[in-house]
């Protein structure tokens, strides 16, 4: 740095490259065959990797929530056990927030796309980024040993005593996901190092797509909370293997202890799940309302912001718990501050799309129907923050629907907008817009069937992980239960059409929605190491008022060193400004 | 209003839970106000400024600091009031006014059981006064459980290793039920009770007549109201069916095979060693589930269900 500045006559020169079209030769057919996939160290092909195992699982997943919703249909049983209930909706939790969500964005699409808009070959530590998948699949190997050896009833929280003393193999379960939290901090350090250290030349932080802040943030809250769930998933097995009183009163621990540690990770988990979002969620909106993105710092900051208060408010799951009242008000209070930055999110998203230049293509829906959902995720949020209300509300179905809201109405969402917007990308097809936004539509449907009533049960004081319930909630439960086979039906025909573009669909072009954002700079799929020159940055992600020329520079020679500290020479660029 | 109001949330019939229903609407009506605007403005923008033409040319707006700062700091505001009202309503809940009566409450998995000053023990029933704080002191003999009534906008998890409280004023009399809101495996979703409200009138004669009436009744007769006052019956039928635990009918006398392959004949001994220690011996192919009864039933009322068990044939 110190010498570059030094010599400020020290000017690279650039030039445009524009991406090939339909190229011949890209990541997906060289280094072919299942032995260079399973070793491969690029990371477009980890990221599909982890796309293609989230699909299982949520497709495992969300079979489980049908199954637990068609059992709901009646007030007593109606054709499974309550121990098989309690064991399913146990799977369906863990499934979906340690096998799906938690590296949804992340180690799926964030691993794909990471590289590609900082403008570089890979992630910093390429085989660190092979061994966290790998050690995603052992931890779900494990899991799934858990499953098939008694399965586990505790609830995806595993709350003491209950999981010292119920049967079952709740520890193979713990150590599964004691072991997948290593490949989330993997994937965060790794992450948290290319985008200080790989950046393109020019790309300083004030240019950084705001997905990358997000990804950024969502970093270092796994680096910093995963361990505090390592922790307590040991002392669990210690304490059930070795009999060491911590969390089990009978052995003179305390159950409460267990709970501060479960939520001091899982409240920093729930920011993990959401605020990737946040950042596709910007790309999203900036790219087809084709202008700047409004409030960019606004956005930036917050994402920070929010991962850094979301440490300090784990206490909100516990205000019936018995912790002291002063503990109840702080955490209250913090609560509400976590409120804050998430608006000012919404307020600038809205505010882009103001005299922008609105192209309602299906990840556009996606991020509307994820504005629309997610705030109704925050505002009931907001409600449970209320501790005299909370104290009401706690663990009713109001919670269940507020945290689906959340998770599948919030981040479920944004991850589709992702897929929709990232997937001529990474498949080099296009997808049936048609078929596309009427599923979009009617998941959007199924989804509010299905969780809007349980609000109302809720607050009438219908509990949750309940098998029975009595007759009064029966007609909410069915209208729900109705709903969630309509989001059945929607996911279906996206895995039709999805599977259609994938064989048979129309070859995108490198660019298709016209972004500026520098991984659609590239062709479509991109080549095996990203970029053939290095690209160089002089305008922001989201300038839509500059020509798209501006946007393709790279540097013009072939030498390969390091230019971050030098300043462009954009002279001999202007002048092909096409 | 009030029909929306008895749409969401079950009838309030304790002194706290207005507090709790007024934020509960001033929250729903601040949302949606907000939810409507904003989903209008995205609907609204969509529309009017839908892409014309591939050439659209957007203007650079790229930030304004009093917009920003205008809708950090209304909804800062709003939070605020939103976290004082709540707190306030919370210290009420949690300040147990002096004159409280108290009732002792045990959970177990998974029933309730109501300890009252005379000595007599309910279970899954509580009975207090109307129109009077009553104050339950609670602890569990196994897992976590929760008490919850939704009427009285009331809820405490309620710990095997400590004590934790709970009060409520009820306004009139009459019946609400209570969940349990905490999972605490197989049964939870069956771990109900109800909550009978009397006047103070009522109360009194009741509490002095609760456990009395069982001096001058049949042993049998006394046994069968036990079985179902201590809601065995939950987890026992008398009609041969397996529930969580063996029925009841044809088990006198009957030979049992334990987990350990130990044979038993069901007679006086081995019942009261169910009852009272209910781990000590697990019947094969049932799971280690029974609560023990020890301390709650007295030695004249296990020999009534005995008396009891002896008829169901
Ligand atoms: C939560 C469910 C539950 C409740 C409530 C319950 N039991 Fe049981 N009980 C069981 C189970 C399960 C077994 C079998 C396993 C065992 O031996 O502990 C059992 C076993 C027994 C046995 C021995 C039966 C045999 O076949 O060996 C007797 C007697 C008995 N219970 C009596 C009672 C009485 C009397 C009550 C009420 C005061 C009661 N139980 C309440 C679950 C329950
Ligand atoms: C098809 C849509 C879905 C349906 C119908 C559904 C249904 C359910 C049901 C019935 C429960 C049990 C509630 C209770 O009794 O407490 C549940 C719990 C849960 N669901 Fe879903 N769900 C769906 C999607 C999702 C998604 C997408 C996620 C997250 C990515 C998710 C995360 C959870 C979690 C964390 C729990 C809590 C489990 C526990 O209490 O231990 N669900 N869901
Ligand atoms: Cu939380
Ligand atoms: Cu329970």
């Amino acid at each position: 740095m110190a010498t570059s500045e030094a010599k400020p006559t020290n000017k690279i020169q650039v030039r445009r490259y524009k991406p090939e079209e339909y190229p011949e030769k890209h990541y997906l057919n060289e280094e072919t065959g299942i032995w260079a996939w399973m070793t491969t160290v690029d990371h477009k092909k980890i990221g599909l990797m982890y796309l293609a195992s989230l699909a299982f699982f949520f497709f495992v997943g969300g079979m489980l929530a049908l199954v637990l919703r068609t059992e709901l249909l009646t007030p007593a049983r109606s054709f499974m056990d309550a121990d098989v209930y309690n064991q399913i909706f146990t799977l369906h939790g863990a499934i979906m927030v340690f096998f799906f969500l938690v590296p949804s964005v992340p180690a799926a699409l964030g691993n794909f796309i990471l590289p590609l808009q900082l403008g570089c070959k890979d992630v910093a530590f390429p085989r660190v980024n092979l061994a966290s998948f790998y050690i995603y699949v052992i931890g779900a190997v494990f899991t799934l040993i858990a499953i098939l050896t008694g399965g586990v009833d505790t609830g995806w929280t595993f709350y003491t005593p209950y999981s010292a003393t119920t049967g079952g193999n709740v520890m193979m379960m713990t150590l599964g996901i004691f072991i997948l939290g290593f490949s989330s901090i993997l994937t965060g350090v790794n992450f948290i190092t290319t985008i200080h250290k790989l950046r393109a030349p020019g790309m300083t932080w004030n240019k950084l797509p705001l997905n990358m802040w997000a990804l950024y943030a969502t970093s270092i809250i796994q680096v910093l909370a995963t361990p505090v769930l390592a922790i307590t998933l040991l002392l669990l097995t210690m304490e059930r293997v070795l009999s060491i009183g911590i969390f089990d009163p009978a052995l003179g621990g305390d159950p409460v202890l267990y709970q501060h540690f479960f939520w001091f990770y899982s409240h920093p988990a729930v920011y993990i799940m959401i605020v990737p979002g946040f950042g596709v969620i910007s790309e999203v909106i900036s790219t087809f309302s084709r202008k700047i993105i409004f409030g960019y710092w606004a956005i930036a900051i917050s994402s920070l912001a929010i991962a850094f208060i979301g440490f300090l408010v784990w206490g909100h799951h516990m205000f019936t718990a018995g912790q002291s009242s002063l503990a109840n008000m702080v955490f209250s209070f913090l609560t509400f501050l976590v409120g804050i930055p998430t608006g000012i999110k919404i307020f600038n998203w809205v505010a882009t799309m103001y005299r922008g230049s609105i192209d309602m293509k299906t990840p556009m829906l996606y991020a509307q129907i994820f504005l629309f959902q997610f705030m109704i995720g925050g505002f009931t949020g907001i409600m449970l923050g209320a501790l005299a209300v909370d104290i009401h509300l706690h663990d009713t179905y109001y919670v269940v629907a507020h945290f689906h809201y959340v998770m599948m109405g919030g981040m479920v969402m944004a991850f589709l907008a992702g897929l929709h917007y990232w997937w001529p990308k990474m498949f080099g097809k296009m997808y049936s817009e048609k078929w596309a936004k009427f599923s979009a539509i009617i998941i959007f449907i199924g989804f509010n069937m299905t969780f809007l009533p349980q609000f109302v049960m809720g607050s009438q004081g219908m509990p949750r992980r309940y098998f029975n319930y009595i007759d009064q909630f029966q007609s909410f439960h069915q209208f729900s239960t109705i709903g969630s086979y309509i989001i059945g039906i929607g996911f279906f025909i996206m895995f039709g059409y999805l599977l259609y573009s994938f064989f048979r669909g129309e070859k995108a072009a490198a660019n298709p929605w016209g972004s500026r954002a520098l991984e659609w700079q590239v062709s479509s799929p991109p080549p095996l190491h990203n970029f053939e020159h290095t690209p160089v940055i002089i305008n922001g992600p989201y300038d839509y008022h500059k020509p798209m020329s501006e946007f393709q520079l790279g540097i013009a020679s072939k030498h390969n060193g390091h230019h971050a500290g030098e300043k462009v020479d954009i002279s001999t660029t202007v002048k092909d400004k096409a | 209003m009030n029909r929306f109001s008895d749409f969401m949330l079950p009838p309030a019939k304790s002194t706290t839970a207005e507090t709790t229903d007024a934020l509960f609407h001033f929250i729903n009506v601040t949302s949606l106000i907000f939810l409507v605007g904003i989903t209008i403005a995205i609907i609204f923008f969509s529309w009017k400024y839908r892409r014309r033409s591939d050439e659209d040319v957007t203007p650079v707006i790229s930030h304004n600091n009093k917009l920003e700062i205008t809708w950090s700091v209304i909804p800062l505001i709003l939070v605020m009031i939103v976290f004082g009202w709540g707190f306030t309503g919370y210290m009420n809940l949690i300040t147990t006014p002096d004159d409280a009566y108290e009732v002792r409450v045990v959970a177990k998995s998974w029933l309730w059981e109501f300890h009252y000053e005379t000595g007599f023990v309910s279970v899954n029933e509580l009975h207090v006064p109307a129109n009077r704080p009553v104050k339950l002191i609670m602890s569990s003999d196994d897992v976590i459980h929760s008490f919850f009534v939704p009427d009285y906008r009331v809820k405490r998890d309620v710990l095997p290793n400590r004590y934790t409280s709970l009060w409520f004023e009820v306004t009139e009399p009459g019946e609400s039920i209570v969940y349990c809101t905490e999972y605490c495996g197989t049964a939870h979703s069956n771990m109900l009770a109800t909550v009978f409200a009397h006047t103070q009138e009522d109360f009194d004669t009741w509490l002095e007549t609760a456990g009395s009436a069982d001096d001058d009744m049949d042993p049998v007769e006394l046994g069968e109201q036990l079985v179902t006052r201590n809601a065995c019956d939950t987890c026992h039928s008398t009609d041969g069916t397996r529930l969580q635990g063996p029925t009841f009918q044809g088990l006198w006398g009957s030979e049992r095979e334990m987990q350990d392959g130990e044979i038993v004949v069901v007679d006086e001994n081995y019942v009261r060693e169910s009852i009272l220690e209910p781990n000590a011996r697990i019947t094969k192919g049932y799971q280690p589930v029974m609560p023990s009864y020890a301390g709650t039933l007295n030695d004249r009322q296990i020999d009534a269900i005995i008396e009891y068990l002896k008829t169901l044939q």
